[in-house]
């Protein structure tokens, strides 16, 4: 059977300009959906990154020890507050799986949106372990959404985190769903501006719903305890690791 | 654009195709691990999640 060869369509201004559409198309349409369903792993696990290298850096100084099989309840040290846009502890939150976020000083974009930080710190609030109130806010989705999953906390969970020597135990108590200018969830004391805290209480605020900053999500907990070494219930949950 | 590409390729088709696959293949890459983040952080800031 004879072949004819098929003939060659010749290239046009407007041929190129509708495969650059196309591909144009392409492009943004796997944007939207990357932000929507890859984003978070990517940048987040980014961020899981930083702070599992953090964290080696927090307790590479003295040698890790023994995980602590009892939390201690008396007095616990309390760091100076760190430098703007420092990084200063790492929290680990059992309940979303493996998840180590680094908190920055300051609530500012830089620290928010870093992929080497995450989590950012109310510098007017208390720092971890500090009688009053230790607040920290993080993304609820994008730039690695370290707090997509924080209204599956369960009255409670261990919130776990780790300075410079100290590691400080919260356990998740209560939350609630507020306007963005509910600025007295992060007082010392929670919605009560202007007491003088005697509990010691980690507050986190996140968007919500999700995508959305309409209203914002705050979860409260209470201080425990603390240790000089990673707790022996965390070290369980992460292998030894 | 896209005809002028493949027919620049070398090779019979199946190589072709191999090779366009391929190039598709590292362009995903770029754009998910490189091209898409750096949009995202330069121009779709996410909505603060404090409260101020």
């Amino acid at each position: 059977m004879p072949s004819t060869p098929r003939p060659r369509r010749r290239t046009t201004v407007g041929g190129v300009l509708g495969e650059l559409l196309v591909t144009v198309g392409v492009l943004v349409l796997g944007f939207v959906g990357w932000q929507v369903w890859l984003s978070d792993d990517i940048l987040g696990s980014q961020q899981q990154a930083a702070a599992e290298t953090f964290a080696q850096s927090l307790s590479g100084e003295a040698p890790a020890g023994e995980p602590a099989a009892e939390l201690r309840t008396d007095e616990p040290p309390v760091s100076a507050a760190p430098g703007d846009r420092e990084a200063f502890a790492v929290v680990y939150i059992p309940r979303f799986g493996d998840f180590q976020r680094v908190v920055g000083q300051g609530t500012s974009r830089f620290v928010l949106d870093s992929l080497d930080l995450g989590l950012a710190h109310y510098d007017t609030s208390a720092m971890p372990g500090e009688t009053g109130n230790f607040a920290i806010a993080g993304h609820r989705n994008g730039q690695g959404g370290p707090f997509t999953r924080l209204d599956e906390l369960v009255v409670g969970d261990r919130i776990y985190v780790q300075t410079s020597g100290v590691w400080y135990v919260y356990e998740y108590r209560d939350s609630e769903y507020v306007e963005p200018t509910q600025v007295d969830v992060v007082a010392p004391v929670p919605n009560q501006p202007g007491v003088a805290p005697t509990d010691r209480i980690m507050t986190m605020t996140t968007c919500h719903p999700e995508w959305s900053a309409a209203t914002r999500l705050i979860t409260y907990s209470v201080f425990v305890g603390w240790s000089e070494t990673m707790p022996a219930e965390l070290a369980a949950i992460q292998g030894g690791a | 654009m896209y005809g002028a590409l493949w027919r620049v390729l070398p090779g019979p088709w199946p190589v072709r195709l191999l090779i366009v696959l391929a190039l598709l293949a590292g362009v995903a890459y770029a754009l998910i691990f490189h091209a898409y983040p750096w949009v995202m952080q330069t121009f779709f800031p996410t909505p603060d999640a404090t409260v101020e």
